[in-house]
């Protein structure tokens, strides 16, 4: 019962009314005109909805939200776009997650939603026209089904808090209108959208749509999902880097009560790209997850190490600083000007080393997936951050088309970048295929530190030479890191990219440059970790920046802003480009040194640090004001500056900017995953301590700079500044200077 | 080199040597009910594998994340911790538990601050939040600080207003 669609348009909105009479509008991309929208999809308990609005013959108003909630705010955040142009109030609306929106069209594969995966901070900056488009040809059609049934023009009405008005004072409610509304063509064009000043739900702080739910334990994140007829599984895998199993007795394990089946998960060999599983192990089937965990306990097994048997952190750091010193076969990155020169002429010289340790994503929800395998289709429930990767590694994996998997996307319980990758699902579906029954897998703590794709390991080698005038002539930042780039499955990547980022400050602002790689084998598989590159990169950057103010007795604002010098754009070809706005960047600092208050004497033995950043379109700048006593940080003030653009939550972004800057705290001072002998030596939270309440500053206090700039995402500026502010905070305090993450026990070192 | 240490409890006795346990008699939000599986399994398991009471969250296993709080006789415990031969004959109360038709003003709280990010960790923290105000009905910060549940996404300037607030609204019903 669609709405025809006009075959000829590019770009398209898509249009039904649902069985129950309500008007349903989304966004579709490819010209999938010969699909209809499957209304019947909808039934009408709302558990399954396609598009992105639902208007109710009762004026109840349902929105859609696409992208995967990983604690960044997007139920609440893409929602309010909608909601925006569609002119409803938000109390109306109730929003719900969508699930993953795979469509096949005449030019391939496509998703009747967009884009739903979630990493780089994209998810506002690509929703930002579409989905506004989607809530005001939702009105659109409104209005002309006001417009036929008073026969009046339709340009002569307005709408406001879901109704449509006539001039004369008569109003139709939305509800009223769907049915009529669901029949008409949607435009050609999309409408045009409001102005700024016409906003009445974008820029207000709007809670989290959900709250209710989280409070109450009815949210469901993937770990939550339960089958009828699922067995459970835990999996033993070797904790030894490209290890295989040796010999395994699961007699006893078999003896448990409650578990099912035990079966080999072979893992990849040492030169396979990571396309599915991670590691070589077994998987202990049973009624529940207590038994499953007890059967694996149950386990005899031997391991037979793999060729990184030698590998360990203290091997990495050696063999990096070797490749520093010596200084041959890197990759040049990018370079300017003549470095060599820069030193000979140069009034001042300064260097320093930095060493960044690998890091795990420690998602609180720890990896898991439910997974329901038939002949033809497949149904998968799990908190993820890339359905889009978990549709085609099912579909590679089993030869389902991918137009028959279902994936129900839930709440993640954190994703930080962890669940860019899909191993937890290619081990779920390993697991059914080999049952026969569907199968929820399991990750337990342990798992989890043991078997990530890691921050990449590295050190930064930084130095400047400076003129008499104390201006910056030279600078060069050589990386020597375990390559983020390792057995990726097709992907074409520099092998600097993820550690060495080209065009990151002072990249354009100084004559000489010299950026140099150099690659650390490695058998620890790496990922991506929030605000990648940038949460090691700025560290070295900044703390760098500050050792040449203190070295040359320069003020360490005053030398940034130097730096940066007149505000104008530069060119950025790293994500979040194309430009680099020196001025916003400069703002963002300079307001942050206002707050803490820079410029005033002190005497109280506190010390101040701050640094600033920008990435993924946003620019931050963090302060930290603190004391050191007893061997712990104290923090006295922490203060987070952002331009991300027009801020389309207030309360969300706030949210981001204060979580990402005591989750980068938390990583600085404290986490680390080291490596012994082919072996991650973490297990779990004790010996990889995040942050406590009592250690955390107690507040953060969050000014994000008032702009009209196109939005960026918030969910990872506010990570890359904070842990360089506070090591130079830490200076300030104590006179030792902490170049080695994590900072704690460097400080209790040096102290 | 099995790399697997002290990750639980010491293992219980081989269950297919012993005679089936009688069940074990719980409460759970109010509700009686009996567990007859293995009288080891912690209580965390029971909540969500056999009642579904998935509000209550696993984390760790080892009692340092406090994601799995409950209230057992009103108190905080870790329910992964807390085998069902001990949990038996207590009175547990999950998340899913403290609201009836209003929310505990503990929960509204959450909601007015807009504590949760990706809320995985938020059932524990508001558990060990009610716990805390019967202990402490006016909490300074050092007594917020006591609480030790984790949250990676790092809303615990939050949590610290939202128990302000909760308890501010905790005085002023009593009054």
């Amino acid at each position: 019962m669609s709405a025809a669609i006009d075959r000829s348009r590019r770009r398209f909105l898509a249009v039904a009314l649902s069985a129950s009479g309500a008007l349903l509008v989304g966004v579709r991309f490819a010209r999938g005109a010969d699909e209809d929208l499957p209304a019947e999809l909808l039934g009408d308990d709302l558990t399954e909805v396609g598009p992105f609005v639902r208007i109710e013959r009762d004026n109840r108003v349902v929105i859609g939200a696409r992208a995967c909630e990983i604690g960044q705010g997007v139920m609440t955040s893409l929602p309010m776009l909608i909601a925006e142009e569609l002119d409803v109030d938000w109390s109306q609306v109730r929003v719900i997650q969508l699930p993953y929106g795979y469509i096949e069209t005449d030019k391939g594969p496509s998703n009747r939603y967009g884009d739903q995966g979630a990493g780089g901070s994209t998810n506002i900056p690509d929703g930002w026209k579409e989905l506004r488009e989607a809530g005001a040809t939702a009105r659109w059609l409104l209005v002309q089904a006001a417009a036929q049934e008073w026969n009046l023009p339709a340009e002569k009405l307005r709408t406001e808090s879901g109704q449509v008005i006539a001039p004369d004072g008569r109003k139709l409610t939305y509800g009223a209108l769907a049915r009529s509304a669901a029949a008409i063509d949607p435009p050609a064009e999309p409408p045009p959208l409001k102005t700024p000043e016409q906003f009445h739900i974008i820029g207000k702080p709007t809670r989290v749509a959900d709250a209710r739910d989280i409070v109450t334990g009815r949210s469901r994140f993937g770990i939550d999902a339960y089958f009828a007829g699922a067995l459970t599984a835990v999996m033993l895998r070797c904790p030894l880097l490209d290890g295989t199993l040796d010999t395994l007795d699961d007699s006893e394990a078999r003896r448990v009560a409650g578990v099912r089946d035990v079966i080999r998960i072979q893992g990849p060999k040492p030169d396979e790209p990571f396309a599915a599983q991670l590691a070589d192990g077994v998987a202990v089937l049973a009624d529940n997850t207590w038994a499953a965990i007890k059967g694996r306990d149950a386990l005899k097994v031997t391991w037979k190490q793999g060729p990184w048997a030698k590998e360990s952190t203290s091997a990495l750091a050696a063999k990096a600083n070797e490749l520093l010193d010596r200084n041959e076969d890197g990759v040049v990155v990018r370079r300017e000007g003549d470095m060599d020169k820069a030193r000979k002429t140069s009034r001042y010289r300064v260097q320093a080393r930095y060493e960044m340790p690998f890091l795990a994503h420690a998602t609180m929800e720890p990896p898991g997936a439910l997974i329901e395998l038939k002949q033809d289709s497949a149904l998968l429930i799990a908190s993820l951050q890339s359905p889009g990767g978990a549709s085609e590694m099912i579909s590679r994996m089993t030869g389902i088309a991918r137009s028959a998997i279902d994936i129900r996307m839930t709440r993640a319980g954190g994703g930080f970048g962890r669940r860019l990758e899909n191993d937890f699902v290619a081990e779920a579906v390993l697991i059914a295929k080999a049952v026969g029954k569907p199968v929820k897998l399991m990750w337990t703590r342990d798992d989890d530190l043991q078997h990530d794709f890691y921050r990449p390991f590295g050190v930064h080698a930084l130095s400047a030479t400076l003129d008499r005038h104390k201006h910056v002539t030279g600078w060069s930042h050589y990386c020597a890191a375990t390559p983020r780039p390792y057995r990726e499955n097709g992907r074409k990547r520099r092998i600097f990219d993820g550690c060495l980022e080209p065009d990151d400050f002072p990249a354009g602002l100084v004559a000489n440059l010299d950026k140099t790689f150099f690659s650390v084998p490695s058998g620890m598989p790496r990922g991506w970790w929030r605000a990648p590159i940038h949460n090691f990169h700025a560290f070295s950057v900044q703390s760098f920046v500050d050792e040449i103010a203190i070295a040359t007795k320069q003020d360490a604002v005053k030398l940034r802003l130097e730096m940066l010098g007149e505000p104008r754009l530069i060119p950025y070809s790293g994500h979040g480009g194309p430009n680099f706005d020196t001025g916003r960047l400069a703002n963002v600092l300079s307001i942050c040194a206002d707050k803490i208050g820079w410029n005033a004497k002190r005497d109280d033995g506190h010390g101040l640090g701050i640094a600033c950043h920008f990435t993924f379109g946003g620019y931050a700048a963090h302060a930290f004001e603190v004391s050191v006593a007893r061997g712990e940080v104290i923090f006295h003030r922490a203060i987070c500056v952002a331009d991300i653009g027009r801020v389309v939550n207030p309360l969300g972004a706030e949210a981001q900017m204060m979580g990402g800057t005591i989750d980068a705290v938390s990583a600085a001072l404290h986490l680390a995953i080291t490596v012994k002998d082919g072996e991650v030596q973490q297990k779990n939270f004790p010996d990889y301590p995040l942050l406590k309440m009592a250690q955390a500053p107690q507040s953060v206090e969050v000014h994000l700079v008032d702009s009209t700039a196109e939005p960026s995402g918030a969910g990872e500026i506010g990570v890359p500044s904070a842990a360089p502010a506070l090591a130079n905070a830490i200076h300030a305090a104590t006179t030792v200077r902490v170049r080695k993450l994590p900072i704690m026990p460097e400080l209790k070192r040096m102290l | 080199m099995q790399s697997q240490p002290e990750r639980h409890a010491p293992a219980a006795p081989k269950p297919h040597a012993a005679a089936p346990p009688a069940p074990l008699a719980i409460t759970v939000n109010g509700k009686p009910y009996e567990h007859g599986g293995d009288p080891t399994m912690p209580l965390l398991w029971f909540l969500r594998d056999t009642l579904r009471l998935t509000g209550t969250k696993f984390g760790c296993g080892v009692g340092a994340c406090g994601a799995c709080t409950v209230l057992v006789d009103g108190k905080a415990a870790r329910s992964c911790l807390l085998p069902m031969q001990n949990a038996a004959g207590h009175q547990v109360t999950t998340i899913e538990g403290l609201a009836d038709d209003s929310l505990h003003p503990v929960q509204q709280a959450w909601i007015d601050e807009d504590v949760p990010q990706c809320g995985y960790c938020q059932a524990g923290q508001i558990i060990a939040a009610i716990d805390l105000l019967e202990r402490k009905p006016k909490p300074s910060d050092e007594d917020i600080s006591t609480i030790s549940n984790l949250c990676r996404c790092g809303t615990y300037p939050r949590i610290r207003r939202a128990i302000q607030r909760a308890a501010e609204a905790m005085q002023a019903s009593k009054k």
